[in-house]
This record gives structure tokens, sequence and C-alpha cells, in this order.
């Protein structure tokens, strides 16, 4: 299963539309919405947290969260 | 403020330039003040809109979104669900970031549902042709069904037409609501919800379901009715979810007609700067190196304004004296209230430095970055990436930098982080640092170069810094407390910070400093100044007695007074409470005089130097400072016959200061913010008798 936390650092994936239920209500304001592009910008040394970018909006965001997020990956 | 003002509210997601637009609003008659019941600062500000109209603006916490997540955030619901009809705003001003103006019109949407007026300021646009951005604003106004303007806070353009636009939406209080987004989800769901009163719209109706917040105007069945719409939970949660989905889209449709972004003119300043910034190694280093260069500036720059001002109180002092008249009020003033203002005064140098380089880092938006990096080491002790802001504050002073922990919206980790700020090394604890390294720590060089009283300090602020994750850690495994919280930070652009919201910001918490601590400081030392100049019989006598002691009559007129003064001391109440706690403090290898500084030092733990220049009668002026080091040099312990200042009582001192919790300002503060005695009591026990505990070991095995 792709969710967020296993994109690589520059890789794009789009956010599945059954991931809507495991996406907190906070992220999902801020733009992280299914059928949303989110690219993975960058890890943190410690590889956690990960920091996104969906829907035009920059995030830092923990492993645990993006976890939960469903993604199709873009080749498919 | 006058009856026809119009009452503004300024609404923004955080990183949208809310700051200078309110800078450029209302400069210089903002005032800060509390919201009543919680401790967010309230920035309130008068703007004249036109020549005969004036608006109050409220600054409100910068929020994604009106369902809030931290306590800033919830002053927004608040305001906004008019639970204070005098606060609740006639016209709210929506500030938006034109690169994420998608994003920015969540919140717009919610508040346009809530049925009030609302102007839409969009802010940086110097930067649209920059970033490829065109807005068509005559089919965006339409859409959007409400003024809207474009504006560049920073450059002060466009505000003439943010004025205007208030005007024209409080004269025509014509407002719609946007989405309606409840309808499309579940028709017979939201009647039922609208019925219960229909004089609320139906989205300020379901934020009090949702939020469980009620405005005094909903009746005690409604409130039942309400919350019975409370109960099915993930029904709750699915709607909010379905909600803010279908908010998207009707944004989406919006900005397919009105808003273009031609993305290959963008310039990639960000990512490059963030290969640099967040890079695994480096990212560290420009850390380390940022806060190693914020702190010798800190020292550097400080010492000459810190100067300046102990002479100036010392001359006033001096001034007082010579110029009041003889009696207890003028006692009052020059030993009490000169000095207490003057111990307030003096940190202002340090804490003014150390707020500007922090409003520095936060308004380039490399704060976030460190946030960033930070996160998962912090939590490992049971904090948070935010919490890395306070700990750095913390090393002026803990006031402010519990103030800066209401960005957490976790409570464990901001409990945790409150709790283990006091432990970092606040300016007040530098003073007495200084004199004890002094005396104890020969001015030698380690390593061939490196001063080791130098070393000795920096070995301090490690300690602290250590002590305070260290008891983070071993609080995270023992509280109790679930916090469910969800951790997201915004990575904003970089962008120079503007000079006027950095001095805006800096001035904003000095203030809190002055005012939090200051007053209690002052109160603290007058109190302290009665029980030193007052006592029983024996005090009342000192003078004669010392006069008419034999052993004295060798003395000049000035030893004499000085003499005098110390015995005056000895025999006041806050003598009497010195030695009464000597037998505790005796295995520390402290004595009744350092047992009156200790006590002496919870107003501010800098007065310990002051008040043990009077013991051992010195004028406590800059130029003595040798003396005093002399008299404490010259100290003996009658018990060993050895120097009462020796290597293990000095090291003993430094540990009791470093960890003992002995500054009632913060003990306030740390009240006001988790609203109970409970904690800061904690800290109060806890810090302090670590500060006994590890002492106590420290001289035991040093002598």
């Amino acid at each position: 299963m792709n969710t967020i936390a296993s994109l690589r650092i520059g890789e794009i994936g789009y956010i599945s539309e059954g991931a809507l239920e495991f996406i907190p209500l906070k992220l999902l304001e801020m733009g992280c919405l299914p059928g949303a592009e989110v690219e993975l910008i960058q890890i943190a040394p410690l590889k956690d947290p990960l920091y996104i970018c969906v829907n035009g909006s920059h995030l830092a965001i923990r492993k645990e969260a993006a976890s939960q997020i469903q993604i199709l990956k873009s080749e498919f | 403020m006058a009856k026809n003002d119009i009452k503004v509210a300024l609404i923004g997601n955080p990183n949208t330039g809310k700051t200078s637009l309110f800078n450029q609003l209302t400069g210089l008659t903002q005032k800060v003040g509390n919201y009543p019941g919680v401790t967010v600062d309230k920035k309130k500000g008068t703007c004249k809109l036109s020549t005969t109209q004036n608006a109050v603006i409220t600054d409100l916490p910068g929020t994604y979104s009106i369902n809030p997540t931290s306590i800033d955030e919830s002053i927004v619901l608040k305001t906004l669900l008019k639970k204070d009809i005098k606060e609740s705003p006639d016209v709210i001003l929506v500030v938006a970031d034109v690169e994420n103006l998608k994003r920015n019109l969540l919140l717009f949407s919610q508040i346009k549902d809530l049925e009030i007026p609302t102007v839409l300021a969009i802010n940086m646009v110097d930067q649209m042709s920059r970033k490829g951005i065109s807005i068509d604003l005559t089919a965006l106004k339409e859409e959007l069904n409400t003024e809207v303007v474009l504006i560049s806070a920073r450059k002060n353009q466009g505000i003439k037409n943010v004025k205007d636009a208030i005007i024209k939406c409080h004269v025509a209080a014509k407002a719609s609501p946007m989405c309606d987004a409840n309808y499309k989800i579940d028709p017979e769901y939201f009647d039922k919800l609208k019925a219960i009163n229909p004089n609320f719209s139906l989205y300020e109706l379901w934020l009090m379901v949702t939020q469980k917040n009620f405005p005094a105007e909903i009746s005690k069945k409604e409130k039942e009715q309400l919350l019975s719409f409370n109960k099915d939970v993930s029904r709750l949660k699915k709607y909010q979810h379905k909600e803010t989905i279908y908010r998207y889209q009707e944004i989406n449709k919006v900005l397919k007609k009105t808003y273009i972004v031609d993305k290959s003119k963008a310039t990639d300043l960000r990512s490059k700067l963030d290969k640099v910034f967040t890079h695994r190694i480096f990212g560290y280093f420009i850390f380390l190196a940022v806060l190693l260069l914020i702190f010798q500036s800190i020292f550097d720059w400080s010492s000459l304004p810190m100067d300046l001002i102990d002479t100036t109180f010392a001359e006033l002092s001096d001034f007082a004296r010579n110029n009041l008249p003889m009696g207890i009020l003028s006692d009052l003033i020059v030993e009490g209230i000169i000095p207490g203002i003057g111990g307030v005064i003096i940190f202002i140098p340090q804490i003014a430095i150390l707020f500007l380089f922090i409003a520095v880092l936060e308004e380039t938006g490399y704060m976030s970055r460190v946030v960033f990096l930070m996160d998962k080491i912090m939590r490992r002790f049971g904090m948070n990436g935010k919490s890395i802001i306070p700990l750095i504050s913390g090393t002026a002073c803990a006031i402010p930098a519990i103030m800066a922990t209401r960005t957490i919206s976790s409570w464990k980790e901001r409990l945790i982080t409150i709790l283990v700020v006091p432990f970092t090394t606040c300016s007040a604890r530098l003073p007495v640092y200084a004199i004890l390294i002094s005396l104890i720590i020969p001015n030698t060089k380690i390593f061939g170069f490196y001063n080791l009283q130098a070393f000795t300090l920096l070995m301090l602020y490690a300690l602290g810094f250590v002590t305070a994750i260290l008891a983070a850690y071993i609080l995270q495994k023992t509280l109790k407390i679930k916090s469910n919280s969800f951790f997201v930070v915004e990575m904003p652009n970089y962008k120079l910070p503007s000079i006027k919201n950095v001095a805006f910001d800096v001035l904003e918490k000095t203030k809190a400093f002055v005012f939090g601590a200051g007053k209690i400081i002052l109160a603290l030392s007058v109190v302290l100044w009665f029980l030193a100049s007052n006592g029983p019989k024996s005090y009342k006598n000192a003078a004669e007695n010392v006069t008419n002691n034999i052993e004295n009559s060798q003395l000049s007129a000035t030893e004499l007074q000085q003499k005098i003064g110390s015995v005056k001391l000895e025999n006041s109440y806050i003598g009497i409470m010195g030695k009464s706690i000597e037998p505790a403090i005796k295995p520390l290898g402290y004595d009744w005089k350092v047992g009156i500084a200790l006590i002496t030092s919870f107003a501010a733990r800098e007065v310990f130097v002051g008040t043990l220049a009077t013991i051992y009668s010195v004028e406590a002026d800059d130029e003595n400072t040798t003396t005093i080091k002399e008299k404490m040099r010259s100290e003996i312990n009658p018990e060993t016959g050895k120097q009462r200042f020796n290597f293990p009582a000095g090291m003993s001192l430094l540990v009791f200061y470093a960890f003992a919790m002995q500054c009632m300002a913060t003990l306030a503060i740390v009240k006001r913010e988790t609203k109970t005695w409970k904690w800061p009591l904690i800290q109060l026990f806890g810090m302090t008798g670590l500060a006994y505990i590890c002492s106590l070991i420290v001289y035991q095995i040093l002598s």
C-alpha cells in the first residue's frame, strides 16, 4: 500500500479517494484533499517529519500521519 | 472607542502578512490586552478610514480554519460566535496570500457562511508577476459576492482601498453565505439543526454543535437540542470532512474563472534555500551557528546599555537620597522602589536583543525549518519541534518563553515545555553566575586559549539545557495526560524581514516582560525592603550597640555606618528568616547570610548580589563589585576556619541557582497559562528540591 510516507524525495503521488477518513480535519483544511497532487520535498534528518507540498501548501507533517494517507503513485 | 466606530476583526492564515497589514492600518495606536478568561494577547488599534469614520481593528491570531486546534485559534471561533456582544465585529477583514489563495479561501468561505459583512484583502500582489499569477478582480468580486482588494501590505500599497472597502461593506451590511455547504450534504439533518434557532446562520449553529461553544443568546433548551446533535461523533466527523471537500470544490470553481498561474514563470528560491537549511548535516550546523551568533551578540551588544542603566539607577538613588527629606517614605523610594525598577529595566537590553533575533528568524521563515529539523529530537523528550522557540527564549526570560508555547496544540507537549523552560539559563542568573565564577574559578586558560571562567559559564548554559531536556523526558514518562494532537507546520516562503513587524514584535514581547515580571519583581522588592529595614528590638538598638562597642571605636565614620547597616540587616525580619533556615542550608555549605540572599532571590535571582553587598556592608555600586568579591573572599567559615566561598560552597551555590525555582513572576505566569496552582507548585517544589539535593551532593563530595 502506498502512502505519503512511502514517497521518495521529489516523487509525486495523488491522494486516493478512499483516504478521506484517515486525513485529519486540520490537514484537510490545509489543502490535503483526496485527488490532490502531493510531492515529497524533503525528509528531516531523523527520517521524520516529512516536508510535503500539497495543493500549493508547503507543510511539514509527522510520518505517523503521513503513513495513514493512501496515495496513488504517478506511474499508475 | 467612539460609538459609531466600525468594529473590524482582522483574520487570516499565518504567514499571510496579516501582521504587516495590521501595523499599516493602526501603527502606534496598538494596544495589547487580554481576552477575558484566556491568556491570549489581544491586539487592538484604531484606524482612520475616512475624515469622518474611524474603525477599531482587532488582530485575531492567525488560523487556517475556524475549527480550532490550539488556544490561539480558539479565540477566532469565540470572537466570531459572538460570545461577547461588545466584541462582535461589524466587518471582518480576511487577509489572504496571493500565492496560496486557494487554501486561504477556505477560511474565507467559512467566515462568509457566518453571514457577517466580509472584505477580502489579497496580499503580496507585488509578487504576482514574479510568480506568474494573474487575477480577474472584477470576476472574483462577483463570484465571491464581496469586496475584494489587492494589496501589498509591506510596500504600503492598496491600504486606502482596504479602508474604502471596509466602509462600503459596512454601509451595505449585506452578507450572504458563500457555500452553505452543509445543506448539500444532508438537507434533512441540517434543516432540523437550523430549526433550533433561525436567528443564527446555519453555519453558526453547526459550529456550536461541533465546537461545543455557545453564545449567550442560546437558551438552555436550545443548548440541549444542539448538544443532542453532538452524540453521533463519527457522523459529525464525516460531515466536517465532507463540508471541507465541498468548500474546496466551490473554491476551485471560483478560481478556475478568476485566477491563473503560469508555473513556468515561477522562480524557485525556496527549493534552493531549503536544500541548504534542511540539509541533514548542514541544517544542524547552520542552526548551531545561528544560535552561537545570537548568544554572542546578546553578550556583546547588551553590556554597554546594561552598564548605563546600572549607573543611571545608582545615581538616581543617590540623587533621591540627597534631595528627599529623611523619613520612611524616602527610604521606601531610595531603597525599595528605585532599585526595584532598576532591577527590571536592567534586563531589557538582553531580552530585547534576543527577541529581535527570534522575530527576524520567524519573519524570514527560517524558524519553521528549525521546527522541522528539531521535531523528531524534541519528540523523544515529550516535546514538539515548536518547543525550540520557547527554549531559546528562556535564555532571556522564562515569562515571554512560556507565553510562546501557545502555538503548541498538544496540551501534554505544551505543558512539558512550560514546566522545563525555567531550567534554561535566564538573564537574571547571569550576575549571580558572574560573581561566583570570578570567586571560585581561576582566571586561567585551558587548552592554551580558552578562558576557564568563560568555559564554566558555557557549561552552566549547557547544564540548563540538558536539565531541561532530561526533566522533559521524565515528565513525558510520568505525566498521564492523554492529548491527541496533530502536528502540522506550514513552511512559508523565505522573505526579507520587515523592520516594522520586527520592531513591533520586540516591543510587544519586551512589554510582556516589563509588565508581566516587572510588577511582581517591584512588589517583592518593596516587601523585601520592608522586611530588611524593620525588625524587633535588637534591630532598633543596632546603631546604639555598634557605636557603643569598644571594638568599633577605631572605625572611620563610613566604616561605622556600614557596620551598623550590616548589624541592622542581621537583626531585621529578613535576617531572622535567614537565620532560621540556616540549619537546613548548612549541609550545602551556606550560612544565614547566604540564606538571606536565597530568600531575597525570590524577587529576581540577581538580587543575590545586591543582598550580599549589603550584608558584607559595602556599597553596591558598579565600581565596587571588586569590593564585594574581596569581602566574599575574606569571609571565613567559623567551623572549618576556611574561606566561606571556597570551591565546594561556590560550586554548590552555582548548582543551586541553576536548578532552583526562585522566580515568583514565572510561577505567576505558569499559574495563568495552566489555570491552576498545581503546576507552578510542582515546579517550585520539584526544581527547588532538585537544587537542594544536587547542591548537597556537590558540596559533600567536593569538601
